[in-house]
């Protein structure tokens, strides 16, 4: 998922017994179904986890344009390069939409920005992975974002209504990013034995990475516990990781790849695949800074906000100069 | 400067657009700009990649007065008893058509 390990302050879930009546007010709505609007009561942490979920989930947008962005020069195609442009303009897209949704929530988005800027905020492991060849933009089509909406469909139903209102729109954009990686497959996969080895390589780098989106088991965590309780997540991780591959495995087999993963076989007697064991130690270690480009994504993301200080000066300063002179002239 | 230099942000404005088939302005979110001519560009940039609409009104956040959650029993509660006001509170008589 595109937010992982989002801390939420809670050690253990409170009964309704065990919460003050204001609080206990707000859970029942949220057990009704009810959304929560900005200006409604809410209690602080669970404004918190918000403002860290939802932030994690723009920065990821903001940042996934960086690995993708690495191929639009070099695309193969006119045609090609026109669908990358529309696609990594869409993730700046969904990036406004999630960031215009932490706002809601009384923080500032220069003070959101500036949390991705130092370090301070996270945002998906998976991004910090380089796009090595031009395969990498259809396995990330494909399997980034097929991971990307196995998550933020069950996201539309948040507790939260500008979080959920910002899903259904990421959502309904999204279903292009997984085709037209699926398409780039398709084609290098029809193509040249090296296409089709090029295809396969994208797999077998992407495919443990896509798995690790999701994040680590979480049935013993008292954060995802506290989220499902607040409906800000509906499905656990192992669940959403399992339909992922579910949905995933029989389109490895239709292009006729080989299964990246020894043990992933179709369990009848489970109705679902199995799979071998994830590499939990790499995904800590990419969260924690030790990825592959973890230094390159933040330092082109610095660049670009302090390369660009001078352009929103000086369109403040035009704006202002313009509003002085329209009211000279009204007097 | 440095990237820890905060100054002011651009402000908010709230963009609403108008699809084609005659349907009112619709709230689609909301995006900063520094004037309402850039508001409108950035609007149609982020809002209408795929031929959402034929028509975008931006308003600047702060000018946009709202209810409150606390106005709400006063606001709305008025109209919970009032249920004549919906046609499906009369019962039709069987046989009576047009109605």
């Amino acid at each position: 998922m595109y937010a992982q390990l989002v801390e939420t302050g809670a050690k253990a879930v409170k009964t309704l017994d065990q919460m003050e009546p204001q609080e206990r007010a707000f859970q029942e709505r949220i057990n009704a179904g009810i959304k929560t609007e900005p200006k409604d009561w809410m209690p602080e942490a669970y404004r918190k986890t918000l403002v860290r979920q939802i932030s994690q989930h723009a920065h990821s947008e903001y940042v996934g344009m960086l690995p993708e962005a690495n191929w639009i020069t070099r695309a193969p195609t006119l045609k090609r390069k026109a669908i990358l442009l529309a696609k990594v303009q869409d993730e700046a897209g969904h990036a406004l939409y999630l960031y215009s949704a932490v706002e809601t929530l009384g923080v500032t988005r220069d003070q959101t920005y500036l949390d991705l800027l130092s370090g301070k905020a996270k945002y998906s492991s998976i991004f910090n992975y380089p796009t090595l060849t031009w395969a990498d933009i259809g396995a990330i089509g494909w399997l980034v974002d097929g991971s990307a909406i196995v998550n933020q469909i069950p996201l539309c139903r948040c507790s939260y209504g500008p979080y959920a209102r910002a899903m259904v729109r990421v959502c309904k954009e999204e279903s292009f990013h997984q085709r037209q990686g699926f398409d780039i497959m398709q084609a290098l996969c029809k193509g040249t034995p090296e296409q089709k080895a090029m295809a396969q390589d994208a797999l077998n780098r992407w495919w443990w990475p896509s798995l690790a989106m999701h994040g680590p088991p979480d049935e013993l965590s008292a954060n995802s516990a506290q989220s499902m309780a607040w409906k800000i997540k509906q499905n656990s991780n192992d669940e959403l990781r399992q339909r992922f591959i579910d949905q995933t495995a029989p389109q490895i087999e239709f292009l006729g790849l080989a299964l990246p993963d020894a043990d992933l076989k179709w369990n009848e007697a489970r109705g679902h695949y199995d799979y071998g064991a994830i590499d939990w130690e790499e995904f800590f270690n990419v969260v924690n800074g030790k990825g592959p480009c973890n230094q390159e994504r933040l330092a082109a993301r610095n660049q670009a906000w302090e390369e660009g200080a001078w352009f929103r000066e000086a369109m403040s300063a035009y704006a202002a100069k313009q509003e002085q002179s329209d009211m000279q002239g009204a007097t | 400067m440095t990237s820890n230099d905060v100054k002011p942000e651009w402000p908010l404005w709230e963009i609403f657009i108008r699809s084609q088939h005659g349907l009112a302005h619709k709230h689609v979110g909301s995006l900063h700009a520094v004037d309402g001519a850039s508001a409108i560009h950035h609007a149609r940039d982020v809002y209408t990649r795929r031929n959402e609409g034929v028509s975008i009104w931006a308003v600047r956040a702060a000018d946009i007065v709202a209810s409150s959650p606390g106005d709400k029993e006063a606001l709305f509660d008025p109209a919970q008893s009032k249920v004549y006001r919906h046609p499906t509170f009369f019962p039709t008589p069987d046989g009576v058509k047009n109605l």
